[in-house]
């Protein structure tokens, strides 16, 4: 039987009534048509899924979407400014080379996101430690890690994630 | 991977939750960080006619100082016990062990109360409760560890028990704990901890038996003024693993001895 879910997606506040089986990365995928948050390994392990719930970096396969209820969800489509450009971790991500395929490239920016709101100057050994729950298999993690230090340089010299140069196009 | 339909209910209140779980008839499980449950139910290994929902039973989200005791409420996610001062000022040990546990993202979600009640010997939390005498509070009583872990995934907990609170004794001595695994976020395919209390040391393995251990023998040879490398050999005494996919039986028990003896190296 349906319960009512109340919660903010990406600041728009929500309202639906969803199965109680319902994961919140299918919630997120089939009923608010983000899907940029990929379901990869399915199992918990590969972090593609990864979104943020009020702040904190959580597996989305991993979590009903019951359990958001009263929850700020924000996914890889709330993480670029409303009025276009990029976050400083796509542009670093771009910049830098930081994927091939791009599968798991949502959830390593939202671990990130998290990883760099914690700890805005991390070294490499705590950039590795804080991805952890993150797999990709294309790049070897050498340019994730270059990726997600460009940002953090650039987020510490001022380049606020709403104002970001719109880079290609 | 789709779970099987349940009945959904949420708590807020400990009373609430066990009303809950009793009008389940036995067949509720309690939801709190999922990380462990989710899994087995989109595997369908586990299809529970309904869920109780205790993320909001805001009582038992604490950590708490007491004459030297350190008090965690069941719903503490990992991530609130690794940031904890006092935690690591009065049991740093549980700090450290909180850190290791599966990754970031497991961290967030996954509580102690849910790490204890089920069981799992390849947990790591149930190998410090057993070590260091910890005791696991219900709603309506207290269970010394030693007596809470029977069996693999077993416990005394009756189908509507809500685990409450482990109350472990505060250790600011020397400590390690040493998990052996293949990739950083998984389960110890055999972990050893140690831990100084009381002028004595406590010493610990992990999924070396349906249970956790306590290196009884190893705790002794140390106390008679054993050095580290002779009191470890007897580490895998009377243990016998089992063998899966990871390790051997035999591989298992080298282990506990070489990273007890680690443990006791580096802690010192």
């Amino acid at each position: 039987m349906p319960h009512p879910l109340t919660l903010t997606v990406n600041g728009t506040g929500r309202e639906d009534a969803v199965e109680p089986r319902l994961l919140l990365v299918h919630y997120l995928r089939e009923v608010c048509g983000l899907t940029g948050t990929h379901v990869g390994c399915d199992t918990s392990q590969c972090g593609a899924c990864t979104v943020l719930v009020d702040g904190a970096p959580v597996k989305s396969c991993t979590m009903f979407a019951l359990q958001a209820e009263g929850c700020r969800i924000t996914t890889v489509e709330g993480l670029a400014p409303a009025g276009g450009g990029l976050h400083p971790l796509q542009t670093a991500f771009w910049e830098q080379h930081g994927l091939q395929c791009g599968f798991c490239t949502p959830g390593f920016l939202m671990a990130a996101t998290a990883l760099l709101a914690e700890n805005p100057d991390p070294t490499d050994e705590e950039i590795g430690r804080g991805l952890e729950g993150n797999l990709c298999r294309c790049t070897g993690y050498v340019n994730i890690r270059r990726a997600v230090r460009a940002a953090a340089a650039a987020m510490r010299a001022g380049a606020e994630p709403a104002a970001t140069a719109v880079v290609g196009g | 991977m789709i779970p099987a339909a349940f009945e959904y209910s949420r708590a807020t209140s400990v009373a609430e939750a066990v009303d809950l779980l009793r009008r389940g008839g036995g067949e509720a499980k309690v939801l709190a960080g999922g990380h462990s449950l989710i899994p087995l139910m989109r595997l369908r290994l586990a299809q529970p006619t309904a869920l109780v929902d205790i993320n909001g039973v805001k009582e038992l989200d604490y950590i708490r100082m007491e004459e030297g005791r350190v008090r965690v409420g069941a719903l503490t996610r990992h991530a609130t016990v690794v940031r904890s001062a006092e935690v690591r000022r009065h049991l740093p040990l549980l700090a450290e062990i909180a850190g290791e546990v599966g990754d970031p993202q497991v961290r967030s979600r996954g509580t102690v109360g849910g790490v204890l009640a089920h069981a799992d010997s390849a947990g790591d939390y149930p190998t410090l409760a057993v070590m260091l005498d910890a005791e696991i509070v219900t709603d309506r009583r207290r269970i010394a560890a030693r007596d809470f872990f029977q069996h693999l995934f077993t416990t005394p907990l009756a189908p509507d028990e809500l685990v409450c609170e482990v109350v472990f004794p505060a250790a600011p001595g020397p400590h390690r704990y040493l998990k052996f695994r293949r990739r950083l976020f998984d389960w110890a395919i055999v972990a050893a901890g140690v831990q100084q209390l009381d002028g004595g040391w406590r010493v610990g393995l992990t999924n070396c038996g349906p249970t956790p251990v306590r290196a009884t023998a190893v705790e002794a040879a140390l106390a008679q003024g054993a050095t580290p490398s002779a009191a470890s050999a007897a580490a895998a005494d009377g243990l016998n693993p089992s063998s899966d996919l990871r390790a051997s039986s035999e591989y298992r028990r080298h282990l506990a001895r070489v990273l007890t003896r680690r443990a006791l190296e580096q802690a010192a």
